[in-house]
């Protein structure tokens, strides 16, 4: 094997995973565009649609489609219900409240799991949706149909959002809002409806994440949310926070590096590494790749 | 020295005393004796959290990756003698001496996470602390020298309750002091309005960074008694949950009140005992503690006032029909 | 001739495509009390806030008594600009809206501590005399602003006439020499307005200060200030006494809509 072919090799590889941190990296950042929170509980948001996930196969023998619908929507109101109860009451408090309202959630919904006796602490093996085949694509160059099955439902997802941000009344609502909240009101739009959408949209495609996540690593735990929603939210920072483009592109880089330091040898040090670029970015430039400048009021 | 910090340090010195004699005496056996440790290790964590997220308005989700810091290297250099630290320096002052230095690299560690992100908003401190929690427990289960993921065994238990007494004593002290002197009212400016603390002439990152690395290194300490106090680490000691444990003293109690954090400490640290037996639904009920707190009353139960002697004086004094309103209390009527 | 106490040189700020401000050339002589006018969005807060470092100017330079202060390849921190001796109020009052009258003052001298660190954790040495200065100083600028009676309420709780006051006294125990008001009079009635005028020319003398303010109340503006400069659409377009101001078409043409010029 060249070095070449394993220069692509791992470039598939981190692009598969870098989409998944791709989809988890779009809520915080819709989120944070939104309210300027940086909500915590969004990886237990990907946790908890892994699991219904699982669920909805094995328990409602739901094919692989319907049961990422179907845990779509379920993290979708749970996003809602979510904001409704905890974020809503803080709009207007210090936003050290909310980031704390956010680390309790998070810390709630991993013990709830623990606690729930159809789940509990250890780990579950999920099911196989798709048979592993490993397809040549060029000499030593594989592909494999679970990587195909994740790019291709994080980029139809990605053009949905692309869609619905854009070309919907929602989408406008939304991006009215994140550029000014008053403003937005004063001109019809309802805000806390937009923000439960935005929760809704965020939280879909965490789910989304989750189960993609799951297909590929095989199994699932409470706690399987923590890191990749640490790394997400390092992606959407890498992307620019706020910025839809910087938070897909941030997730694919961070993917890709990741990847790199694992062929290297160097696996220990591969959650290390996030938390490296995380640091750098925040010492070069803290606005990220795409991230605009904004400027406080005096 | 106030009088009022001078009848504060009376009152805790006749607690400590009246505490060890009741040791001695054995009335407290030694269960009790440990939780009582603990209880003193906790203040400290809670105090020096509190500095920086109550009183300079920060929010670090750190404080238990600092407590590893101190907690391991405290623990070797009392395991190895000789190291640094000269031999003919044993037992209790090498100790203490191993906590200091435990103390300082935790201190080291925070200026190194702190300067990049101090300089930013708020709620990227939260998230490279968080960060930067899982990476020194993922280092630590990596690093041979100190037993990886077994854990780090055969620490001799210098901490006991008298020599921690003094420790808690000693950081709230330095922490109040702080806090009530000039430097503390910057960095109390800096969370009510870090704009107008920059054009006030304080320079914000410097103050920020100043609270952030005094909070740590009191972290390494507390984290040098726990490892002291247990006589065994392990990486899955400090873990997320523990900064979240110590988060809570600091919300329960009303972020920027020492006593408040104190008052929590002393209260939470009893019931994680009572309820050791039921860790996951413990954290439920925590962690719904944290979200109601913050939703119902984000001042905490004590509202970010001070309890010190004089004031419960002062309202004993109430209680019973003397009633003399503090000067300037109520002033909202009568002037001009 | 005497030096400036403030000069700007070819002061140019963009906000990406958008020239906020553009080539602001004022100056102020030691001791002057000068107004900066203009219509809403000339640039007026944009120029205070390149004065006091929190923004970075694209072009150009700002001279404090004679030392390059800041241009756009070297910027200063504010806090670095308060302590050289330029204080400021806000536009939207911006107190420590939640500590005592007092602690408001009181944070301002903090720059003034001679104490160290050290000092600090165990109240030692120096700690309490200097204490003990820092609150009579405080007491006394808050006597001075007739604010004393008031020393331990929040200072969210004080009317808004009172607030603004604080303000201004606030900024004074940084000790400045160059004192920047932007619009001061925000808010306040005829009445206060007039104490207000009053109080800015009571604290130039009693502080040897020189002044610059944002004012929208002509009133004010043409009543204390000797010299103005008006700004429209980022540029000067006219300086000169209040009787010249008056008169000046242009300004006229450029408030000519919005509001008349008393």
């Amino acid at each position: 094997m060249t070095l070449g072919q394993q220069i692509l090799q791992q470039l598939i590889n981190g692009i598969a995973l870098g989409s998944v941190y791709a989809l988890i990296a779009l809520g915080y950042t819709m989120v944070y565009g939104i309210i300027r929170l940086i909500n915590f509980a969004h990886g237990e948001v990907f946790m908890i649609g892994a699991f219904v996930g699982y669920f909805a196969i094995t328990l409602f023998k739901f094919s692989f489609i319907p049961a990422l619908i179907f845990a779509m929507l379920f993290c979708s109101l749970l996003g809602i219900i979510m904001e409704r109860l905890a974020y809503k009451p803080l709009r207007e408090a210090p936003r050290i409240a909310a980031l704390m309202t956010a680390v309790g959630l998070s810390i709630f919904f991993q013990n709830l799991m623990v606690y729930l006796k159809w789940v509990g602490a250890s780990p579950k093996a999920f099911p196989r949706v798709i048979e592993i085949t490993r397809y040549e694509i060029m000499e030593n160059v594989y592909l494999t149909s679970d990587k195909i099955l994740t790019l291709g439902v994080a980029l139809a997802l990605m053009l949905a959002l692309q869609y619905v941000v854009h070309k919907t009344k929602m989408g406008r609502a939304m991006r009215a809002v994140s550029q000014d909240k008053d403003a937005a009101q004063l001109m019809g739009i309802n805000v806390d409806t937009t923000i439960s959408f935005t929760f809704a949209l965020g939280s879909a495609l965490a789910a989304a994440g989750g189960i993609l996540y799951a297909v590929s690593y095989g199994k699932i735990i409470y706690n399987m949310g923590t890191m990749p929603g640490l790394k997400a939210f390092v992606s959407a920072v890498l992307g620019g926070i706020g910025s839809i483009p910087g938070a897909v592109a941030g997730g694919m880089l961070l993917g890709i590096v990741e990847n790199a330091v694992s062929a290297a040898g160097m696996s220990m040090l591969r959650d290390a590494v996030a938390f490296a670029i995380l640091i750098l970015i925040l010492l070069i430039k803290p606005t990220g790749l795409l991230g605009k400048n904004t400027r406080e009021k005096v | 020295m106030k009088k009022s910090t001078i009848i504060n340090l009376i009152f805790v010195l006749a607690i400590g005393i009246a505490l060890h004699l009741l040791r001695k005496a054995g009335f407290i056996n030694g269960y009790y004796d440990h939780i009582l440790t603990k209880i003193c290790m906790f203040i400290i964590a809670a105090v020096s959290l509190n500095l920086i997220n109550g009183i300079c308005g920060q929010f670090s989700l750190g404080h238990a990756g600092f407590m590893a810091v101190g907690a391991y290297i405290a623990a070797i250099f009392t395991k190895n003698p000789g190291l640094i630290i000269p031999e003919a320096i044993a037992g209790m002052p090498r100790f203490f001496v191993a906590l200091i230095i435990g103390g300082l690299m935790a201190a080291f560690v925070g200026f190194l996470v702190g300067l990049p992100t101090l300089r930013l908003r708020g709620d990227y401190l939260a998230i490279t602390t968080l960060g930067f929690g899982e990476i020194i427990r993922v280092l630590l289960l990596n690093w041979k020298f100190v037993g990886g993921a077994s854990g780090y065994f055969g620490i001799k238990p210098y901490a006991n309750f008298l020599s921690v007494y003094v420790l808690a004593v000693i950081t709230v002290f330095i922490i109040q002091n702080f806090i009530t002197s000039s430097y503390g009212r910057a960095c109390i400016a800096i969370r009510e309005d870090e704009m107008a603390a920059e054009t006030m002439g304080i320079h914000t990152t410097k103050y920020k960074i100043i609270a952030f690395v005094l909070a740590a290194f009191f972290a390494g300490i507390a984290g040098g008694i726990y490892a002291h106090l247990m006589q065994a680490i392990m990486p899955r000691d400090f873990s997320f949950l523990v900064s979240v444990d110590i988060l809570l003293m600091v919300v329960l109690g009303g972020l920027g009140s020492t006593s408040g954090s104190i008052m929590a400490a002393i209260f939470l640290t009893l019931v994680t005992e009572s309820l050791r037996r039921f860790q996951s639904l413990r954290v439920i009920i925590y962690s719904l503690m944290l979200i109601f707190i913050m939703i119902f009353r984000p001042q905490g139960l004590l509202g970010g006032q001070e309890l010190s002697v004089s004031m419960l004086k002062e309202k004993i004094k109430l209680l019973f029909g003397r009633i003399k309103p503090e000067k300037g209390y109520a002033s909202t009527n009568g002037t001009e | 001739m005497p030096v400036p106490v403030l000069e700007t040189k070819d002061l140019t700020i963009r906000f990406g495509g958008l020239t906020a401000v553009m080539d602001l050339n004022i100056h102020l002589d030691e001791g002057e009390l000068v107004g900066l006018i203009g219509p809403n969005g000339a640039g007026k807060t944009t120029v205070f806030n390149m004065l006091t470092g929190v923004y970075k100017p694209s072009a150009g330079t700002i001279s404090f008594c004679g030392e390059l202060l800041c241009s756009a390849e070297h910027s200063v921190p504010p806090s670095q600009i308060s302590i050289k001796g330029i204080a400021r109020t806000f536009q939207n009052i911006r107190l420590f809206k939640e500590l005592s009258v007092l602690d408001n003052v009181k944070i301002a001298y903090h720059q003034h501590v001679k104490y160290g660190l050290a000092t600090s954790f165990f109240h030692i040495g120096k700690y309490a005399a200097e204490e003990k200065e820092i609150e009579k100083k405080a007491i006394d600028l808050l006597q001075l602003f007739g604010l004393e009676n008031k020393k331990n309420e929040q200072a969210k709780n004080l009317p808004y006439g009172e607030q603004r006051r604080l303000e201004i006294a606030r900024a004074l125990a940084t000790r400045p020499k160059l004192l920047l008001l932007d619009e001061p009079a925000a808010g306040m009635n005829p009445q206060e307005t007039q104490n207000l005028m009053e109080l800015i020319r009571f604290i130039r003398e009693e502080f040897d200060l020189t002044i610059l303010l944002i004012e929208h109340d002509m009133s004010l503006v043409m009543g204390v200030c000797e010299r103005i400069y008006v700004l429209d659409y980022g540029r000067v377009i006219a300086q000169g006494s209040p009787a010249e101001i008056r008169t000046n078409p242009k300004v006229i043409e450029a408030y000519l809509g919005s509001e008349g010029i008393a």
